[in-house]
């Protein structure tokens, strides 16, 4: 259980003088003539968790697909480990970048153990160590594999479908992971759940993380860094505490009114729950 | 035995040829169907004007008749091989299997096409999107994702298929290839209902069995029980190896005997064979060929001999539409087949069935009939029947422009319900030929034609171009030559249409007029 943890780890600390492992300078994308991403510069070191928030069609998405070669610049440019990703192999990135859907997309015709082991099939890694890696990450994602390995997606909840969908991203091993809205459509338990258990295996094996949500709350509970996205335009990219105006330094310049807004959110739900147990007699 | 039983005896004689030939047929045209239709179903998945072009177009290939199709491929591929022989000396054998095929692959390309197009298209886009996401190549995901999961779709639209194209298959016949098609023409002209009831059964039977190997290879590839899968794959592997055996047993017979698709053409058939056979040379029927196919199929050395009249190649071949007397019209065919077509005459049989209109015996009293001029003045107020070819002849162009005829209706029927519905007042005048048996079982009088319109029918006996020279063939059959008189051929037709009767077979007919003709000719004159 990990209720609180100190802003800095010796980890991050660690990572803070290495090279970025994305990188994103003045990056801009057009779709149908419509401009997408807008000059948006920001770099990501390992181990660290960023959260992109915004509204929707803010772009989250397309910025998530740049780093995995799903989406290309049409300005600017994207590195990923220091390369760019237009001059990359993108079946290789991909391979070796996990990426975990909203929709969660499983293959419907494949057993949970062949969904998970589908990148190291790829790979050509052989059917016995799959099996096995399978096993193991059916332990990482809390699933029983002798319960779970055989069953078809159709067989299971949705937490246990989104469990799996990690497990499968997690596979071969990539040090990178991205999320687009990996527990939007959960139940508030399940999602609470899963996503604690998600920031330890993060914290656990070392990953560095980028993960599209549109709950504010969420971003501040999860993240290491947050992004704002809107419209397109990269409109805020702090630490959750400056951005809850708990580091009121000078130096920094004020915040955009939308962003000001959006973090409002989960510190007035923190004040209200607060009211509500304190007002009350135990 | 019982008339139904030698008959059902005679169907199960021919099943393994009969049923063999149409498996042969379906499941190659179903292959090719298969191959064709996934590559289209791929190729057009993304582009959808493509898409639309190709569904479009097997569309209307489906909507085009069975029987018009398969007729359609036959002077197509006769075209091909011959420019094949000429410009790769490659010949290959337009009549029969290969025009079948390719006919009924078109005919099963849209069930099989749109089911793929629709289940590669219905594909969820997350799964698409994750497909990518894990790391997948184009390649992989086809193989991995997008046919698996297509494949119950695909498999259901395979299914269609398969028994269309069984179904179709039994149209096969009169371009020449062996199918279950064969007890129903047959079955039909011989007034065998036998024969045309064991056609239809055995193609349902044979389009059931496979609907279900199919459905058992789907479900097992569904719900991934590889025994399943592995039972029906094994059943139609094992039909399809049946169907092989008789092809690799049976001695290839050196001379076919061809039929047009009526009796008569029948009994000839049979009776040709059986001199063949008598004389040591290895012969074989091929039955029911359409009458626009036979004599091209003859002049490409596809069937050996075959019996046709001089009045159909005159009017059909020679483009005449005039008429001229017997031995001028046998004279003209004669030297035409020979020098256009490389045909040999080896001679008229000695008897003529041309097309006669004819009527009840009592109907023509009653309305003061005698000749084909008397009809004139009646016509306007009388149905005439005939039969699918007849009223867009020139034989009937000429008629009618003689005699200036104009009925009230003009009706088009299987000639085997021509009698009887004129007999029973359905219809006043039927075109009918004057060696039907028919005429005096239902009491018709046939109409003379006092200004000659209708050109000569002689029937006479055609051989291939490379049999041209064949001796053995010309002595086995000159005993035939001059030896059927008209009197002598609508006894053996209206033997063959005497249902209840166990002889009327083909075959015992032929035997019986074989019979018939030698003792008239060791009988004093």
């Amino acid at each position: 259980m990990r209720h609180s943890r100190p802003d800095t780890r010796g980890p991050a600390l660690f990572a803070m003088s290495a090279s970025p492992v994305i990188s994103f300078d003045e990056v801009g994308t057009s779709f149908d003539g419509l401009r997408t991403l807008d000059a948006v510069s920001f770099a990501v070191r390992e181990r660290e968790f960023i959260a992109v928030v915004g509204p929707s069609g803010a772009g989250k998405t397309t910025l998530l697909r740049l780093i995995n070669g799903l989406a290309e610049p049409s300005d600017g440019s994207v590195r990923v480990e220091g390369e760019d990703v237009r001059a990359a192999d993108p079946i290789a990135l991909r391979r070796r970048i996990g990426y975990v859907f909203q929709n969660i997309g499983l293959f419907p015709h494949m057993t949970v153990a062949e969904n998970i082991a589908i990148t190291p099939r790829l790979l050509a890694w052989d059917a016995a160590t799959r099996a096995a890696r399978a096993d193991e990450l059916l332990g990482l994602v809390r699933l029983d594999p002798k319960r779970y390995r055989n069953r078809f997606p159709h067989q299971l909840s949705g937490g246990e479908r989104q469990r799996v969908g990690i497990a499968r991203a997690l596979a071969a091993r990539p040090r990178i992971m991205l999320m687009d809205e990996p527990f939007g459509a959960l139940d508030p338990l399940t999602r609470d759940a899963l996503s604690r258990d998600f920031r330890e295996l993060h914290d656990a094996l070392g990953l560095t993380t980028v993960m599209i949500t549109h709950d504010a709350l969420e971003a501040v509970l999860l993240a290491d860094r947050i992004l704002v996205l809107r419209d397109g335009k990269l409109i805020a990219d702090a630490t959750p505490r400056a951005l809850l105006g708990a580091d009121a330094d000078p130096r920094t310049p004020p915040l955009d009114p939308y962003v000001r807004e959006l973090m409002q959110t989960p510190r007035r739900q923190a004040e209200r729950l607060q009211h509500l147990t304190a007002g009350r007699p135990a | 035995m019982n008339e139904f039983d030698q008959r059902l005896a005679e169907a199960l004689a021919r099943l393994p040829e009969y049923l063999g030939g149409h498996i042969r047929v379906s499941m190659t045209a179903l292959a090719l169907g298969i191959a064709l239709s996934i590559p289209l179903a791929l190729v057009s998945v993304r582009r959808p004007a493509f898409r639309a072009i190709v569904l479009a177009l097997s569309g209307v290939v489906q909507t085009i008749p069975g029987l018009a199709l398969l007729a359609l491929f036959y002077p197509l591929l006769l075209g091909l091989a011959a420019l094949s022989q000429r410009a790769l000396g490659v010949s290959f054998s337009a009549l029969g299997f290969v025009p079948a095929v390719l006919a009924l692959a078109l005919y099963s390309l849209l069930p099989v096409l749109r089911n793929a197009v629709t289940g590669l298209g219905g594909i969820d886009p997350a799964v698409e999107e994750a497909a990518l996401g894990v790391g997948m190549t184009r390649r992989q995901t086809l193989w991995l994702v997008e046919l698996p999961l297509a494949l119950p779709v695909v498999m259901a639209g395979v299914r269609t298929a398969a028994v269309w194209v069984i179904g179709t298959a039994t149209l096969s016949t009169p371009i020449g290839q062996p199918s279950l098609g064969n007890y129903i023409f047959a079955g039909l002209q011989t007034q065998n209902w036998v024969f045309v009831l064991f056609g239809c059964v055995a193609a349902a039977l044979l389009a059931l069995v496979f609907d279900q190997l199919l459905a058992l290879i789907e479900t097992g590839l569904q719900t991934r029980r590889r025994l399943r899968t592995a039972l029906g794959g094994a059943g139609i592997a094992l039909i399809v190896i049946g169907a092989l055996i008789p092809a690799w047993s049976r001695p290839a017979a050196r001379y076919l005997v061809g039929a047009k698709t009526f009796s008569e053409s029948y009994i000839l058939a049979a009776l040709i064979e059986q001199r063949l056979s008598a004389a040591g040379l290895a012969a074989a029927r091929r039955e029911g060929l359409g009458s626009g196919v036979i004599l091209d199929a003859l002049a490409g050395n596809e069937i050996d001999v075959y019996v046709d009249y001089t009045g159909t190649i005159w009017a059909n071949q020679l483009h005449r539409e005039d008429v001229k007397p017997r031995d001028e019209v046998m004279g003209a065919v004669t030297a035409w087949l020979k020098e256009r077509r490389g045909i040999t005459v080896l001679g008229g049989l000695g008897f003529e069935n041309a097309y006669a209109l004819a009527v009840p015996k009592k109907r023509a009293e009653a309305l003061g009939l005698r000749s084909i001029a008397d009809l004139a003045k009646a016509a306007p107020r009388l149905t005439i029947a005939a039969d699918y070819e007849f009223f867009s002849r020139p034989e009937w162009a000429a008629i009618r422009d003689t005699y200036g005829l104009a009925f009230r209706t003009q009706r088009e029927m299987q000639p085997e319900f021509m009698y009887p519905a004129v007999a029973a007042g359905d219809v006043d005048v039927i075109a009918a030929y004057t060696s039907e048996g028919r005429i005096a079982q239902y009491d018709l009088v046939v109409l003379d034609d006092p200004k000659h319109a209708i050109p000569p029918y002689d029937a006479i006996l055609l051989a291939a171009p490379r049999d041209a020279q064949d001796r053995g063939l010309v002595e086995a059959l000159q005993p035939l030559v001059g030896a059927i008189d008209v009197s002598l051929m609508r006894a053996a037709n209206l033997r063959a249409t005497a249902a209840g009767e166990a002889a009327s077979s083909p075959e015992a007919v032929a035997r019986w007029l074989w019979e018939e003709i030698e003792r008239r000719k060791t009988a004093p004159k």
